[in-house]
């Protein structure tokens, strides 16, 4: 249905699309000022070992959601920041109206409430140990149930499209999305971020082959650097400290071989088409670091799993993700809606339900770059204002930590 | 102009993009170069699927394959004009 209103659309031409897109949508503002775009009550585990009573409590108190994940105990230096660089990130992001946050033992677990504390949503923590894993649920149930109502009454308010953090990562891409999905993505952003939307790109072991261009994207040669820099240090201490072989059934995936990719020269060249023409980034940030300079185009330093990077920029207060494929991906996110966008034909016809915005026609061209553009802008709208995306609406909650190296 | 069968991003580049499923050798296909909109015909010289590419030109072993108007990495093989480009005849520089 969606996509046959979208041809409906493009049907008008373009000069009805020029300027067709909303500029307002209702969104919830919270505490600190940032608007969220969906209100969910999550229940965030500190460990691994949290993950069943966090799971028993969304099970009792029906809308809440619990993010069960992997990690969280023996981890140490920079790896342990980025867990709760992550875990606060996800808790603090405004899509979520409050947090129940429970861990084995009470410190960490107030490490973590404290730090989502600091935008002003509620939040409250339990320690398992010492309490056991069932009044620890009763007690957290009954402040999931409170927050849970408190965030059913809350108003949304007409909000600018300048108030949208908008983050792009595509995923088991083919030739089509160097052609058609990563340029609307592109297209998007050269008219979005001058009208103050912050943007993010990433994947970092994906410029191979395109690090010159993407050098030069900087705002600045200074942040130019420091982008290659950061390159360069994934390049040498990860790719060439652990490689086997060329890569070659890692990076391009399978996936994307299958899909006529070859070598990952050719891939980077298509991811990079996600920043357009005109854009440039004014900052490069580490994993799930929240931008500090402002509205604009940021770089993070991400893996290009799609699953790890979103639940990165999710952490750095992204609220809507743009995700171009091309074999079809199906990946979603617990609290931000992700917004698929193929070109490929033949994905778009077996998988369907996985696509939000069909830009095919790029191929056929019988649609044009800023056509599609304008498309997905007006999709980031409506998912704005409540649309649920193919991956909400098929429960795809993906949320994968990302982990530098071995817990101690 | 009908629809292409082959897209072509820079005119620097020396192979293209099949973007229409069923592709069958023989055909004269229709080639569009999307960064200024001029084609061009070349006939497929194997059946070749969609997303995946084809040779615009003879290209030698050890050649630098062009696309996007960037090197995405070298000819392993002798590749005709027309053949099908991928892992087999294709690798990267890198890594």
């Amino acid at each position: 249905m969606a996509r046959s209103k979208i041809n409906g659309r493009m049907s008008r031409g373009k000069a009805a699309f020029k300027t067709a897109f909303k500029t307002a949508f209702l969104g919830w503002r919270r505490e600190n000022g940032r608007v969220g775009v969906r209100n969910h009550v999550i229940i965030l585990p500190l460990d691994d070992l949290s993950n069943a009573a966090a799971e028993s409590v969304a099970n009792n108190i029906k809308g809440t959601l619990a993010l069960p994940h992997a990690y969280g105990r023996l981890q140490f230096g920079a790896d342990l920041e980025l867990f709760f660089r992550t875990l606060i990130g996800t808790g603090s992001n405004p899509n979520v109206a409050a947090v129940v946050v429970i861990g084995i033992e009470d410190g960490w677990t107030k490490r973590i409430v404290d730090g989502i504390k600091k935008t002003g949503k509620p939040v409250t923590g339990f320690g398992i140990e010492g309490t056991g894993d069932i009044m620890t649920v009763a007690k957290a149930s009954r402040v999931a149930k409170d927050y849970l109502q408190w965030a059913s009454e809350l108003p949304r308010e007409e909000c600018d499209v300048s108030e949208l953090w908008v983050s792009t990562k595509c995923g088991e891409s083919d030739t089509t999305t160097g052609l058609a999905s990563c340029p609307t993505v592109g297209n998007m952003y050269d008219k979005l971020i001058p009208k103050g939307v912050y943007g993010v790109f990433g994947e970092t072991s994906e410029i191979t082959g395109a690090e010159h261009l993407a050098k030069a994207r900087a705002a600045s040669a200074k942040i130019g650097e420091k982008w290659y820099r950061v390159w360069k240090a994934y390049e040498d201490e990860v790719i060439q400290a652990h490689k086997t072989d060329d890569l070659s059934e890692s990076q391009p995936t399978k996936g994307n071989i299958a899909g006529g990719l070859t070598t990952i020269e050719e891939k980077a060249l298509g991811n990079l088409e996600k920043i357009g023409r005109k854009c440039t980034y004014i900052d490069v940030l580490q994993p799930a670091e929240a931008p500090r300079k402002g509205a604009g185009l940021y770089y993070m330093d991400t893996s290009s799993a799609a699953a790890e990077c979103v639940t990165l920029m999710a952490a750095a207060g992204y609220m809507v993700h743009t995700f171009p494929t091309g074999q079809g991906n199906v990946i979603g996110n617990p609290i931000v809606p992700v917004i698929k966008i193929s070109g490929n034909p033949r994905t778009v016809r077996t998988m369907s339900e996985h696509i939000d915005v069909d830009v095919s026609g790029i191929l056929r061209r019988d649609m044009t770059i800023p056509e599609a553009g304008d498309a997905l802008i007006d999709m980031i709208m409506r998912t704005a204002n409540g649309r649920l995306t193919a991956a909400e609406s098929l429960g795809h909650r993906e949320f994968v930590l990302t982990k530098l190296y071995r817990s101690a | 102009m009908g629809s292409p069968h082959l897209l072509v991003h820079d005119k620097k580049d020396t192979v293209g993009v099949v973007v229409i499923e069923g592709l069958r050798a023989g055909t004269n296909m229709l080639c569009v170069v999307t960064a200024n909109n001029s084609s061009f015909r070349l006939k497929a010289k194997m059946d070749v699927p969609i997303g995946h590419k084809i040779a615009l030109t003879d290209i030698k072993s050890g050649d630098t394959v062009w696309k996007y108007g960037q090197d995405i990495g070298k000819a392993v093989a002798k590749i005709g004009r027309g053949e099908h480009v991928h892992v087999h005849n294709l690798k990267t520089k890198r890594w």
